[in-house]
C-alpha cells in the first residue's frame, strides 16, 4: 500500500521532535481524520535573502503523515522562504514516489503547515505577505478549526 | 515449543488464526481422492455425505445441540445475515422491530441497516464504557412486535463478554422474539454450549478457530423457523441450497473436536497471556487507556490506547520487527472511519485513533507476550518522541 520511499521515510524520519527557541511555529490539522502536525523554523539570512535555517515537525498521525512530514523538512531546508512557500503537496507526493489515494490529504498537512510556519514569521517580521501565501494561511486555519470542532465534540479537550 | 513454522510473533489471533495442522490433515483426502458430490447417490458420493454428517455431529457436540441444529454455510458474515435477513422474511407478519447492539460485527449492522431500509425498525442498543449492553436496558426496549434480538457474546476488538443467558432468559419471559448471539470468537476460549446459554441461535465460523477460511456454522434450534437466503438444490435441509464445501466441512469438524475436549485448559493459557501483556505494558508504558473491562474480557485479547501515538504507525512499525497486530484507527480503514466498536465507548474518536487490538492464540507463548511488549516499548516511546501529543492527548499550545 505504501511506496518504499514512504515507509523509509516513516522508519527513520528526518527532523521531528521538539525545537528549542523556533523564529515561528505553526500547528495544522487535518478533519478528515484527526490528525495534527506542529511546525517549527528557524530562518537564517544570506546575501540579503532569509531562508529556512532549520526546520522540525511533531506529528500525531499514520505512517504517510509521518512520511510527508519528514520529507517536507528534507524539501524545505535550506530554501528560501519564497521558495518554500511554493512546495505542495504533489510535490511532496511525488517525492514519496506516490501515496495512496486516500491518503493524499496528509500530505496537504505537512505542506500546510509549513506554509503557515513561514505566514506566521513574515506576519512577526512585517514582511509583505503575498496573496497565494494569504490564501494558504486561511485554509490551514480552516483545517485546523475543523479539527478543534471535532475534538471538542467530543470532549477531548476537557481536562 | 513452536507448533507454527513462520518467523513472526502473530498476534493477531480475532482476525484469523492458522489452520491447525491435525485440521490440514482431515481435509487433505477430501481435497483429493474423496471428491464426491455428497448429493450422488454412488460410493464416492455416499463417502462425502458420510465424511459432512460426521463433521455436523462434532460441531453439535461442541455446541451441545443435535446434529440436525446444525447449518453449515460459507462464513460468519453468512450466518449472520442469514439470521437477520432469513427471521424478518419469515416473521414480518408478526412484527417489524429488531434489537441488537451498537457494537455488532458490521454484517449484523450492515444487514440491519438495510432491512431499515425496507421498513423494519432496528433499536441499536447503548453500550457502557467497558463495552456491556444492559440487560434492563434490553428489557425496556422488547415490544409486541420484536421479532429478533441479536447480541454478539464476545466483541471481537474489545473483548467484552455479554451476560447473554440472562438476556436470552428476558428475551424469552418477556417476548416471541428469536435470541441470537454471533459466537465466532468463542469456540475454544468461552463455553459455547447453547442449552445452557438458552439462545435460539448462535453464529460461529472456522477461521477463528484454527480451521479454514470460508466456512462458518449456524445454530437454529428446532422449531425455529427463518427463512433461507440461498434457495436451489435443498441442501442442509433446504436452510442452504448449494453444493456442500466437503474439504472445508470437515476441517471445521476437526477444528470442533479438538476444541470440545481442550478448551478449559486453553481458556486458562490464552487469560495468562492477556493478563500478562496488560500487567507489563502498565508497568512499562505510562499513559495507556484499556479498551473493554480487565476481567472478564474474551482470553487472549487486549486492547489498549497509547495516547499520542497513532495506531496505524504502530501497527507498521510493529510489523517491520516481525510483529502483527492490528489497530481501531481511522486512518487504517478504507473510509478513514474509527472504529465503530469503541467509538460507541464513548471515548473519542483519539481513543480509537489510538487502539491497539492484539490477540494470542493456540500458537503464541508466554515468550511472544514479552516480545510484544518490549517492542511496544521502543516503538510507542519513539513514536511519542514525535508526536504533536501531549501526554493528556492534548495538541501543544
Amino acid at each position: 500500500m505504501y511506496t518504499k520511499e514512504v515507509m523509509e521515510h516513516f522508519k527513520n524520519p528526518r527532523n521531528m521532535g521538539d525545537m528549542e527557541d523556533p523564529d515561528a511555529k505553526s500547528k495544522v490539522g487535518n478533519p478528515a481524520c484527526g490528525d495534527m502536525m506542529e511546525t517549527y523554523i528557524k530562518v537564517g539570512e544570506k546575501d540579503g535573502e532569509k531562508y529556512i535555517e532549520d526546520i522540525k515537525f511533531k506529528t500525531f498521525g499514520c505512517a504517510s503523515a509521518i512520511a510527508t512530514s519528514s520529507v517536507t523538512t528534507e524539501l524545505a531546508m535550506g530554501k528560501k522562504l519564497e521558495e518554500a512557500e511554493q512546495i505542495e503537496k504533489k510535490d511532496i507526493a511525488e517525492e514519496l514516489g506516490g501515496l495512496p489515494k486516500i491518503k493524499m490529504h496528509c500530505s496537504n498537512l505537512s505542506a500546510n503547515g509549513l506554509h503557515e510556519a513561514i505566514y506566521q514569521y513574515k506576519k512577526k517580521e512585517r514582511m509583505e505577505i503575498s496573496e497565494d501565501l494569504e490564501r494558504k494561511h486561511e485554509i490551514a486555519q480552516k483545517t485546523l478549526e475543523k479539527t478543534e470542532e471535532m475534538r471538542e465534540k467530543h470532549g477531548l479537550d476537557e481536562e | 515449543m513452536k507448533i507454527l513454522d513462520i518467523d513472526r510473533v502473530y498476534a493477531d489471533n480475532n482476525a484469523t488464526t492458522p489452520v491447525d495442522p491435525r485440521v490440514r490433515e482431515a481435509m487433505v483426502p477430501y481435497l483429493q481422492e474423496e471428491f464426491g458430490n455428497p448429493n450422488s447417490l454412488h460410493t464416492l458420493g455416499r463417502e462425502a455425505r458420510e465424511a459432512i454428517e460426521e463433521a455436523r455431529e462434532k460441531a453439535a457436540d461442541m455446541l451441545n445441540c443435535s446434529s440436525g441444529e446444525v447449518i453449515f454455510t460459507g462464513s460468519a458474515t453468512e450466518s449472520n445475515n442469514h439470521v437477520v435477513k432469513g427471521t424478518a422474511f419469515a416473521r414480518k407478519g408478526q412484527g417489524k422491530h429488531i434489537i441488537t447492539s451498537k457494537i455488532e460485527h458490521s454484517c449484523v449492522l450492515e444487514a440491519c441497516e438495510w432491512l431499515e431500509r425496507q421498513g423494519f425498525e432496528v433499536t441499536y442498543l447503548d453500550v457502557d464504557e467497558e463495552g456491556y449492553v444492559s440487560p434492563e436496558e434490553l428489557k425496556k426496549e422488547l415490544r409486541e412486535d420484536t421479532i429478533l434480538v441479536s447480541v454478539m457474546m464476545a466483541n471481537n476488538e474489545i473483548g467484552t463478554i455479554q451476560p447473554i443467558k440472562k438476556m436470552a432468559e428476558i428475551v424469552h419471559e418477556e417476548s416471541d422474539a428469536y435470541f441470537h448471539t454471533d459466537m465466532a470468537q468463542c469456540p475454544g476460549k468461552i463455553d459455547v454450549d447453547v442449552e445452557r446459554l438458552g439462545v435460539d441461535m448462535a453464529t460461529i465460523n472456522a477461521h477463528k478457530m484454527y480451521g479454514p477460511k470460508g466456512i462458518g456454522a449456524l445454530y437454529k434450534k428446532k422449531g425455529v423457523d427463518i427463512d433461507p437466503l440461498l434457495h436451489g438444490g435443498g441442501q442442509e435441509d433446504g436452510e442452504r441450497s448449494g453444493t456442500e464445501n466437503v474439504p472445508y466441512i470437515v476441517g471445521f469438524g476437526k477444528a470442533c473436536e479438538i476444541v470440545e475436549g481442550n478448551w478449559e485448559k486453553d481458556k486458562e493459557r490464552l487469560e495468562k497471556m492477556h493478563q500478562r501483556l496488560a500487567e507489563k505494558v502498565y508497568d512499562r508504558i505510562d499513559n495507556v487507556e484499556m479498551n473493554g473491562p480487565m476481567s472478564p474480557r474474551l482470553p487472549g485479547n487486549m486492547n489498549i490506547s497509547f495516547v499520542g501515538v497513532e495506531g496505524e504507525a504502530l501497527v507498521l512499525r510493529l510489523d517491520d520487527r516481525g510483529i502483527d497486530v492490528a489497530t481501531g484507527s481511522a486512518c487504517s480503514s478504507e473510509e478513514l472511519k474509527a472504529s465503530h466498536v469503541i467509538e460507541a465507548l464513548g471515548k473519542g474518536p483519539e481513543v480509537a485513533h489510538s487502539s491497539l487490538r492484539m490477540s494470542f492464540g493456540r500458537f503464541n507463548t508466554k515468550e511472544d507476550v514479552d516480545t510484544v511488549v518490549e517492542a511496544l516499548e521502543e516503538e510507542v516511546e519513539d513514536l511519542r518522541s514525535i508526536t504533536a501529543m501531549d501526554e493528556k492527548g492534548k495538541v501543544g499550545d
